[in-house]
């Protein structure tokens, strides 16, 4: 193991970064998991509210997408 | 095997296909295998080796006008979009065929969804969007052939159609509604005191579009192909006993089969999304 203290600091942030993504998956997870729950309830009208399940999880998923970005500029471009 | 006696009850025409595609998976099968005989028995795991841009022909420098890998499956892309396309509906049948029903389907369903989200008023816009759509879905289908090059992973393709989908969308606003289209960021409906603020963060999220727009293509189609690269990784160097990361592989492959298609997706209705805010800047 060689390397310097800054390298450290910097792969200690990537990972940290890194983190963001999971918790994006916990407001994808929720995002879909409510829309099952109100498609269960009202199944007629759940086809109609696919576009909008969409664009919820391309929402949730950005800002883990940025956690990532983070993490990646972290890694390559520090 | 239920696939002979399909064999013998189908017809010929349906037989040769089987065969063909048979033959050309039994193929890939072997290209794979030799791409990974050299990390055979030990742990190789060099998952951002894919991404890397290659001289088509050999060589070493890369000058502007250098054919490369991604030149190359660039190009194969567009070649799909046109055989679907141009060829697929060449027939003009009543009755589809196979071809012709699936572009029929993919015209549609990206209409429809015009329509829904943007309005009636976006079709105009429609065809830039389909064209976006087709040739999303084709680089990440393209992407899933093993060694192939996937093209979406990079951001350097991404971004340009994400650049171009905001460029384009925020000239349109202005010309479309003049200065009007600035109460994009004014939110009318809150209270007075709010605005200012509310203006902010409208204006963050609004030039924070592009960025997301793209690197979510980018990263979604980077990490899954990542992912199976590693757990390719994991059969070469466990031997005999590398069966069961295989079957890891195949489902990751499948799910990442449905990424491709969501991300093409999630790409063109974000820009209709983008398209019903320029049209109708009103809150």
């Amino acid at each position: 193991m060689e390397g310097d203290i800054a390298q450290l600091g910097q792969f200690i942030g990537a990972g940290i970064a890194g983190l963001g993504a999971g918790v994006a998956a916990l407001g994808v997870g929720n995002v879909a998991g409510n829309f099952l729950a109100g498609a269960l309830r009202n199944p007629s009208a759940a086809a109609s509210q696919t576009a909008t399940l969409f664009i919820g999880i391309a929402f949730a998923e950005a800002l883990g997408i940025f956690a990532f970005l983070t993490a990646l500029l972290l890694m390559f471009a520090a | 095997m239920a696939s002979e006696s399909t064999n013998t009850t189908g017809t010929q025409s349906k037989g040769n296909g089987r065969v063909i595609a048979y033959v050309l998976i039994a193929l890939a099968a072997v290209l794979f295998g030799l791409a990974y005989a050299d990390g055979y028995g030990k742990l190789a795991i060099a998952p951002m080796d894919q991404f890397k841009v290659k001289p088509l022909f050999g060589g070493d420098t890369i000058a502007w006008y250098t054919p490369t890998n991604v030149t190359f499956w660039l190009g194969m892309s567009i070649l799909s979009i046109f055989a679907l396309m141009v060829m697929g509906t060449r027939g003009r049948a009543v009755i589809p065929s196979r071809g012709q029903s699936m572009a029929e389907l993919a015209y549609g369903f990206v209409r429809k969804m015009v329509e829904d989200v943007a309005g009636k008023d976006a079709l105009p816009y429609f065809p830039f969007i389909f064209t976006a759509f087709l040739f999303i879905l084709s680089a990440n289908f393209l992407g899933l052939i093993p060694s192939s090059f996937t093209t979406t992973s990079h951001f350097a393709v991404t971004v340009v159609l994400a650049l171009t989908v905001f460029i384009s969308v925020t000239v349109l606003g202005f010309v479309k509604n003049g200065t009007a289209f600035l109460s994009l960021f004014w939110v009318s409906s809150a209270p007075l005191v709010l605005r200012p603020v509310l203006a902010v963060i409208e204006l963050i999220s609004y030039f924070v579009r592009p960025v997301s727009h793209s690197v979510r293509l980018a990263g979604a189609m980077m990490a899954g192909h990542a992912v199976l690269k590693v757990f390719a990784g994991f059969a070469g160097a466990m031997g005999l006993g590398g069966i069961v990361p295989v079957f890891g592989v195949v489902a990751i492959y499948g799910l990442e089969v449905l990424v491709s298609a969501i991300q093409a997706y999630v790409f063109t209705i974000l820009t209709c999304v983008y398209l019903k805010d320029a049209l109708h800047p009103h809150h």
